[in-house]
């Protein structure tokens, strides 16, 4: 591999924000025609090392070589010029427009505007590499997947050979991931240059040649991804060994504590978002529910917890000394006065489950600033809480008056984690509860939720990671487009089967 | 490879945060460069000394006692209406009314003034006088929050147009009660009797204004951060998702917010009326309305930031006015003056948010 050309050289990058060093004397070489894996935790620079390449920002010291000359990259633009691209996580495309409009937007080429042409190229380019889009579809009639095949065609349209992609199997199903990899597997055959970002180690293994490893802004390592295994790549990557495994302890006496039943929900704009579904979560059980993300997840835990009004059925919450009440029609207030401690982390961290200009100390109010009769706020409890829930779940932030927007992804979720668990709850609702963060702070959550479960708490488990969801929970609820595609045991469940039911009601036969 | 380092030109970087002594350094830093800025344009515009100019703008703010008073009262009423506006603002709700608000408080204490002056005994009209203003105020604030609250109207469009209607409400009742006929104003009410005037306290007739305004703006202060209804405001304004995610209210918080928003706007034409003009204008509020969203926003919504940035505001136009009178300029120049130091003021924001890195010089080639 020495022998291959360095595509990329990044030499001594150091970038700071304010007292903050993201990445500090990075050197790191990419190689035409392969395809490397770049990984850290959360914080430990990699998006900022790749929007340095990008154009995005500018090194504060450092150099970058492309294929050997020194160059200066300022703006996206420049980047393009170099032949550098990057896919973002979010998808940057104008809804109303057809696949290819999307594509030759921003594109100042000489002449006049000519759509076939564009097209034809287009096709082109998926024959190349195996690309399955239609260049006259409108994006919002795409999948998500599809929509980023636009976002990668477009990178290819305008002639990059460097391609970035920052976590690219996030909003995938295992199958749609898999052919992802045969693309870029075909890109990489074609002499093309391949950087992604990710934290799914398996994924790590199935598509890289090379991993390179960042802590905490450093250059820690590189090596053949043969030559490794996700134990090796996890400790570089903590900086100390690190168990992979995710415990599921046996269920603690479950009962029904959740009953759904025919739950049909439709969006203010007459969408329907839920389809009947019924089921019923346990005490003492984590229930997973899986699907591709705009499934009806985010409207099923809004409904339960009094969030989403519904057009039909009923939620039924049974109290530990099976007292019965109906939680639909009811506001989160009627709920909790109802003395249901009903604990919910929503996907919307900052915008929904906390106030991303308030300090850690008001955050903790938000549950409970309304206790005690007098008319003012009691500011000694939240900030005992904080104090806390930043010492129990190591937290790491400069201090309890810090707003919580300054904070890294991870801490910003044990700070909400902590405070919904801290009013002991009995039921624990929880949206993406691992999104974007890091393999520490990921199975510290894993074990804060099996905490609840062993406590008798009923556990709603709605994520994106197929293997962590068969690891983690005891039973698995699949939707599939707002209807209940299937329930199965996770002890036992096959993950290729999951992905199946996805994508199609009731799993994989043909003949439905 | 050699040690070149390519850099653009300038590029900007948010700042993490800045300690609260550095950020006044930069804006003391904005005023006095505008008081250079100022000084050039004088000159060159008038030939006249700069340094004589700000002498006079000096004195014709705080040149005399009586002026000192005029000054205090300015900054009183111009507080007022900012504290009146400061609760909608932290809950992003933005309140443009404040001058109909105020107006329509105005013309409430006038009524009564007008109609029971004499029937009453003293101390129930201004009692009387009060209750009225304040829910007059109060009303006209909460008729655009209802609808808010209730279908998602726009508040700016809204609140700004209940103006108009109050400035026309005023124009018809000051036909209706104008004292003599035909001059189209009202004069001074209950002159004779004093009727509804508010007690002079200490000897000086602005004393009580600038005592109720001192009280209130501390009374705001705790409201806004240490009560219930205060955070409840803030989380409204930042989020109004995780409002409703912990079960806040927010039609409710809205038009309470709203009420006394209106309310305070209320007091401010009470005061007008009742303790120092005693007399109906459409121009009583003069501008306040609208010049207290400046106030509010250079304070950031704090009450007691407010006070200084009211004297400043209040400072710069009494100074202005002053140096159009001597120096026979056109009245627009001291508006001129004020806008230059507005602009380096507001300005400076920028320099305390984003930080600016220039190209190490020297190494440089094209």
């Amino acid at each position: 591999m020495d022998k291959k050309t360095a595509a990329v050289s990044m030499r001594n990058i150091t970038k700071t924000f304010g007292t903050i060093t993201a990445n500090s004397d990075v050197s790191l070489d990419i190689y035409k025609g392969e395809i490397l894996a770049l990984l850290g935790e959360n914080g430990s620079g990699k998006t900022t090392l790749m929007n340095m390449l990008s154009g995005i920002y500018f090194p504060d010291a450092g150099q970058i070589f492309i294929n050997g000359q020194e160059v200066s990259i300022s703006s996206p633009k420049e980047a393009f010029n170099y032949k550098i691209g990057m896919i973002h996580q979010h998808f940057k495309l104008v809804d109303v427009l057809t696949a290819a409009e999307n594509i030759i937007l921003g594109l100042k080429e000489s002449g006049r505007l000519d759509l076939e042409a564009a097209s034809q190229r287009i096709r082109n380019i998926c024959d190349t590499y195996g690309f399955d889009i239609n260049p006259s579809q409108k994006i919002y009639d795409m999948s998500v997947s599809q929509k980023q095949t636009v976002e990668i065609v477009k990178v290819l349209y305008r002639g990059a050979d460097i391609l970035i992609l920052d976590e690219p199997t996030a909003v995938l199903t295992p199958q749609e991931t898999e052919k992802l990899f045969n693309v870029l597997r075909n890109m990489r055959n074609d002499g093309k240059t391949i950087i992604i970002i990710t934290h799914k180690m398996h994924e790590v293994e199935a598509i890289s040649d090379r991993v390179a490893v960042l802590r905490a802004g450093r250059y820690i390592g590189e090596m053949k991804t043969s030559e490794t295994n996700a134990q090796e790549m996890t400790n570089m990557m903590v900086g100390r060994p690190v168990s992979l495994n995710i415990d599921r302890p046996e269920p603690v006496d479950p009962a029904p504590r959740i009953i759904v039943d025919g739950l049909t929900v439709r969006s203010s704009d007459g969408i329907l978002k839920l389809q009947d579904v019924s089921f019923t979560a346990n005490s003492g059980e984590i229930l997973g529910i899986a699907g591709i993300s705009g499934s009806g997840q985010k409207e099923l835990l809004e409904a339960i917890s009094g969030l989403q009004a519904a057009e039909k059925g009923s939620i039924t919450y049974i109290s530990p000394d099976g007292v019965h009440e109906e939680l639909l029609g009811k506001n989160p207030l009627d709920i909790s006065r109802l003395g249901i401690t009903l604990s919910f982390v929503p996907e919307d961290r900052l915008g929904m489950g906390l106030v991303g200009n308030m300090n850690l100390a008001d955050n903790m109010m938000l549950r409970s600033f309304r206790s005690g009769k007098s008319f003012f706020t009691d500011r000694k409890t939240p900030w005992h809480l904080a104090e806390k829930v930043v010492k129990d779940l190591e937290v790491s932030t400069p201090g309890i008056s810090t707003p919580v927007r300054r904070l890294s992804g991870g801490n910003v979720q044990k700070v909400l984690v902590g405070r919904e668990i801290s009013s002991a709850p009995t039921v624990l609702l929880t949206a993406y509860a691992v999104r974007g963060l890091d393999i520490n702070s990921s199975y510290m959550i894993y074990s804060l939720l099996n905490e609840q479960k062993k406590n008798g708490v009923a556990v709603v488990f709605v994520g994106e990671d197929l293997d962590v969801l068969l690891e983690l929970c005891d039973k698995i609820l699949v939707l599939c487009g707002g209807k209940v595609s299937g329930i199965i045991d996770g002890r036992h469940a096959d993950k290729n089967e999951v992905g199946m039911m996805m994508t199609r009601l009731g799993g994989g036969k043909d003949d439905e | 490879m050699n040690n070149r380092t390519e850099s653009p030109l300038i590029h900007i970087t948010k700042r993490k945060a800045m300690a609260w002594y550095k950020a006044w350094g930069i804006r003391l830093i904005a005023v006095l460069i505008a008081l250079v800025v100022c000084g050039i344009i004088t000159t060159l515009m008038t030939g006249d000394n700069p340094i004589a100019v700000y002498a006079t703008m000096w004195k014709g703010a705080m040149g005399t006692q009586r002026r000192i008073w005029a000054l205090c009262q300015g900054i009183a009423m111009m507080l007022c209406v900012s504290l009146a506006l400061t609760p909608a603002f932290r809950m992003r709700y933005w309140n443009l009314g404040g001058e109909g608000q105020i107006l329509i408080g105005c013309l409430a204490t006038t009524a009564c003034m007008i109609l029971l002056g004499g029937k009453l005994p003293n101390p129930l009209l201004i009692a009387l006088m009060s209750v009225c203003a304040i829910a007059a105020g109060a009303v006209w604030a909460v008729i655009p929050a209802f609808f808010k609250a209730k279908w998602n109207t726009n508040e700016t469009l809204f609140t700004l147009m209940m103006n108009y209607v109050a400035t026309q409400l005023v124009a018809y009742f000051i036909i209706i009660w104008e004292v003599p006929k035909g001059s189209g104003n009202i004069g001074i009410i209950n002159q004779q009797t004093e009727a509804g005037w508010f007690p002079v306290i200490g000897g000086q007739r602005y004393m009580l204004n600038i005592i109720i305004v001192s009280i209130l703006t501390i009374v705001m202060f705790v409201y806004l951060r240490y009560s219930k209804h205060g955070y409840e405001i803030s989380v409204v304004g930042e989020s109004e998702n995780t409002a409703r995610y912990i079960g806040i209210n927010v039609p409710k918080v809205i038009i309470r917010t709203l009420l006394l928003s209106g309310a305070i706007c209320g007091l401010t034409g009470l005061l007008l009326v009742g303790a120092t003009d005693h007399t109906l204008t459409t121009s009583l509020a003069g501008g306040r309305g609208f010049t207290a969203v400046m106030v509010a926003w250079l304070a950031k919504f704090n009450p007691l930031g407010m006070v200084l940035s009211s004297f400043l505001i209040v400072f710069l136009q009494k100074g202005a006015s002053e140096i159009s009178t001597i120096f026979s300029l056109n009245q627009s120049f001291g508006d001129i003056l004020t806008g230059i130091i507005l602009f380096f003021i507001i300005g400076s924001e920028f320099f305390i948010t984003y930080q600016l890195h220039f190209r190490h010089s020297g190494k440089k080639e094209a």
